[in-house]
């Protein structure tokens, strides 16, 4: 068990590409941490660089009370599952599981017994003589989650961990890994490009753009108040309204309504998700449904406000196309962004 | 209906006819071994065993098929632990040039082991004292064969995810640990078809055997067949058709084996 | 990482020494021997001198080496460029749906004819085209030496029966890279066999198929085996440039005018590759 903590972190590639880029981080003992971003951002190659396969070409990685930053990979206490598994091919299931033990030079018999205790806690039971060419992609993954727990880390490295997986598998996955985690209490840290997963998964979130760090917070936090418009719209599965507008006297002007807001006049960006919009005889956004989409339970409706703005509908208020609709946001939930992108 | 049926008469008369053109001078190498009266011509033979004595009891015929051996194996060796050696760093660390500089040597090597080098070769042995070498000779054929193994292991070992290495280094595997436990099992096709290539391929060398080993008790099969079939103006009959069948065994066998277990395919290999 | 840069240099070393000992330094070296009047035997053997272009000038205005030029240039041509492209693509084209045991039946020969050993094969030629009861003359009733009559068309044959096997392995392994789907929409529209060849595949693997001829090219013309057929005669009617250049060193001891013509050789090779590579590039 223990905490990450990364200080000034660049990591410079033999090509001059600067993937990360001057960055603080710390991971508390025993959280499940999300590195969320667009590929390109460097969240790969932050998780690589705590890992030791990248060295960093400047500030320190501690883990626990050690600095690793110069230490290889094998001797930093990490364990990690890659994007495609990394299953040694030649190898069967019970041998892969057991092969951090295989490299200290344990014996047999405490490589089966590992094997076997894995294989149960991780249901791979009955799978242990295989080969990894003979799993399903949900058995590959569980078997290289396995051997990363065999190696009895301190910490946990994960690599798009379900981005293999197919879209109903990935749920299942999804709520065994959190419980996973949850049992062992490892400190764990995810990469992924898939908001929904980071959402989900994590106790906090780093979004990643650039080798920076853009927001670092909650789920909650990063979903409601996103801190700049990268990350608005980033974040959520369906896209957050961004409409232009202006700040006069103590009201926000946009899409043909004002509301109250305080702060410097000037030209902003009105953000509001389209979950926070509600149907209301008294809204103060109006306009025609000029598209309506079904999400399943909800509904994504198109209105035509001057500027197109979604809102999410429960099934029982679907409207028709052509309608005239009035719609409020919820309290607290319009955010001003301003010209530089930040939340203001 | 009969247009359809005309095509598959035309594609069966194809098929025969090129399987006759391949088939037909094989057959030579399965009758004339066995006849008592070995010609040049394919005919039912006259059973005997008395050609294979013939040949077991001429003074050359084994020492040469052992020679060929020896110098096989040990241009074999060299080229697959070498060329493994080298298709794995170049195919993991970063080297600016490294795909031209392939080309080239393949370039440079399918053009100098045919002949247009055979003079300096020729010379520099000459002046190395390694004429008449076995060992000497197998390290040409070997610096030969080694740009394209080099190249064909390299293609294979770059279609070798990273991340297996990767996740053993993490789980502290040391170089060596990472290389017996993973790299090269799991590169194991790729070096058996290497083996085989370089084996078949230093088997059939006649050339340089032929310009370095003058001493025919330390030729190959490959310059001995040449002899027999010049000593005193006329072939020898009983000998060369035996011969012939005993040196191509081998080979037989390894294709046997590997289209058995690989299936006799590029290894996505030569790409456009 | 700089101990993983030496580690990948120890393991490159080796490799690189063999090769620059036995392949670049002959390569470099035939370039020097071929501007002397080096000889086998006698006192130039001990005492080369430097003879400048010599060589290379009365090359050009021998007869043989312009002879042979030309057969080597119509052995590459007819065997390889055309010979093994057309059948091997055939072959690999034809044998694509037939039943699995005619297949491996049709191919297992062909490939076979491809290991045999070379001294092997070359008998196995001598015997189908001698006069003596030889297979070709039993076949078609008639009593021609071909190897003495028709030298040239019997190596043409005999180097397409020996090499076609790569062009068809190689050929399988690029049509089973064009997608069924294009295949499929050639078939929609009534395409037939041939404008399925020349509209859908061969876009696809025309890479494949210069690389190809580029290899069995340089293979062919830097082919020792004709010396194992015919030795480059009668009266030097099949001296392809390999022969030519054997007998030249080897045979009259003009190790200095054979590495000259070792040289033109070698300038041909990189001009072939070159074309092939300029015509690669221009695909993109």
């Amino acid at each position: 068990m223990a905490a990450i903590d990364i200080a000034g972190v660049s990591t410079v590639y033999p090509n001059g590409v600067r993937a990360v880029d001057d960055l603080d981080l710390a991971v508390a003992d025993g959280e499940l941490f999300a590195l969320l971003g667009p590929s390109g951002c460097g969240k790969t190659t932050l998780l690589r660089t705590i890992a030791g396969l990248e060295q960093a070409s400047a500030g320190t990685v501690g883990i626990g009370a050690l600095d690793v930053t110069r230490l290889p990979p094998g001797d930093r206490r990490v364990a990690m599952v890659f994007q495609d598994y990394a299953l040694f091919p030649h190898m069967t299931v019970a041998e892969n599981i057991a092969y951090p033990l295989r490299v200290r030079r344990a014996s047999k018999a405490a490589q089966r017994d590992a094997a076997e205790r894995m294989s149960g806690d991780l249901s791979l039971t009955g799978l242990l003589d295989r080969r990894p060419g003979q799993l399903s992609g949900g058995q590959q993954q569980r078997t290289a989650l396995a051997r990363a727990v065999a190696a009895d880390a301190d910490v946990l490295l994960l690599d798009e961990p379900l981005s293999n997986l197919d879209a109903r598998l990935r749920l299942e996955a999804r709520t065994f890994l959190k419980r996973l985690q949850r049992e062992l209490a490892l400190t764990t840290v995810f990469v992924t490009h898939d908001q929904a997963e980071a959402l989900a998964l994590a106790d906090r979130i780093a979004v990643m753009d650039a080798g920076r760090i853009r927001q670092l917070g909650t789920p909650r936090e990063v979903f409601q108040r996103p801190a700049d418009m990268f990350v608005a719209n980033f974040i959520g599965s369906t896209p957050m309204n961004l409409l232009p507008g202006t700040v006069v006297d103590g009201q926000v002007e946009f899409a043909g309504t004002r509301l109250p807001a305080s702060g410097v006049p000037g030209e902003v960006t009105v953000g509001i998700r389209p979950e926070y919009l509600r149907i209301a005889p008294d809204g103060v956004l109006s306009g025609r449904v000029s598209i309506v989409e079904n999400l399943g339970v909800t509904s994504l409706v198109t209105l035509d406000c001057g500027v197109p703005v979604g809102v999410v509908v429960p099934e029982h208020e679907e409207p028709a196309v052509g309608d005239e609709l009035r719609v409020s946001p919820a309290p607290g939930r319009v955010l001003l962004y301003g010209e530089d992108g930040r939340l203001r | 209906m009969t247009g359809f049926v005309l095509r598959r008469i035309g594609f069966y008369v194809v098929i025969t006819v090129v399987l006759a053109f391949f088939a037909v001078p094989m057959l030579w190498l399965a009758s004339a071994p066995f006849d008592a009266r070995p010609g040049l011509g394919i005919r039912w033979p006259d059973w005997t065993l008395s050609n294979v004595r013939t040949t077991f009891e001429h003074p050359f015929a084994l020492t040469s098929l052992v020679n060929s051996l020896i110098l096989c194996a040990a241009a074999t060796v060299v080229t697959t632990v070498l060329a493994a050696l080298a298709a794995y760093s170049l195919s993991r660390v970063r080297i600016p040039g490294r795909d031209v500089l392939l080309y080239l040597l393949l370039l440079l090597s399918s053009v100098v082991t045919g002949t247009a080098a055979m003079v300096p070769i020729f010379v520099l042995m000459l002046q190395l004292g390694l004429i008449n070498s076995q060992l000497g000779t197998a390290l040409v054929i070997g610096g030969g064969m080694l740009p394209a193994a080099i190249f064909i292991l390299k293609d294979f070992m770059d279609s070798v995810p990273r991340s297996y290495e990767e996740s053993a280094r993490v789980f502290g595997a040391r170089p060596r640990q990472v290389l017996g436990h993973v790299v090269l099992p799991v590169a194991r096709p790729g070096i058996a078809t290497i083996v085989v290539w370089a084996f078949v391929n230093a088997w059939g060398n006649f050339l340089l055997p032929f310009l370095l080993l003058r001493d025919v008790g330390k030729q190959p099969a490959a310059v001995l067949l040449r002899t027999l079939n010049d000593e005193g103006g006329s072939a020898n009959l009983h000998v060369i058709p035996v011969f012939s069948l005993l040196y191509s065994i081998p080979v037989v066998l390894l294709y046997l084996m590997v289209s058995k277990r690989y299936g006799f395919r590029f290894h996505g290999g030569i790409k456009s | 990482m700089p101990e993983r840069r030496t580690w990948a240099v120890a393991f490159v070393a080796p490799a690189l020494v063999l090769i620059g000992v036995f392949l670049v330094f002959p390569a470099l070296w035939t370039l020097y021997i071929g501007i002397t009047d080096y000889q086998l035997t006698g006192p130039t053997a001990i005492n080369p001198r430097v003879v400048g272009v010599t060589n290379f000038v009365s090359a050009l205005d021998d007869a043989l080496f312009t002879n042979s030029v030309w057969l080597t240039a119509v052995f590459v041509l007819g065997s390889a460029v055309i010979g093994q492209n057309v059948l091997g693509f055939t072959l690999a084209w034809l044998l694509r749906r037939v039943r699995p045991w005619l297949r491996r039946t049709v191919e297992g020969f062909v490939l076979l004819a491809w290991i045999l050993p070379g001294p092997v094969v070359a008998y196995l030629w001598f015997a189908v085209l001698s006069r003596d009861g030889g297979t070709l003359g039993t076949l078609v009733g008639s009593n021609t030496a071909w190897l003495v009559e028709y030298p040239m068309a019997s190596l043409v044959v005999f180097n397409i029966w020996r090499g076609t096997a790569f062009s068809m392995l190689l050929y399988t392994s690029a049509l089973a890279a064009v997608p069924p789907s294009h295949l499929e929409t050639a078939r929609l529209v009534g395409a037939s066999g041939w404008q399925t060849v020349r509209d859908v595949v061969f876009p696809h693997i025309r890479g494949h198929v210069l690389t190809n001829t580029l290899l069995i090219s340089l293979w062919t013309a830097n082919d020792f085996t004709p010396f194992l057929l015919t030795a480059g005669g009668p009266n030097h009617e099949s001296e392809v440039l390999p022969v030519l250049i054997y007998r030249r060193a080897l045979e009259s001891g003009q190790l200095g005018y054979a590495s000259a013509i070792s040289l033109l050789l070698l300038i041909g090779n990189l001009v072939i590759a070159l074309v092939y590579l300029r015509l690669l590039r221009r695909r993109a």
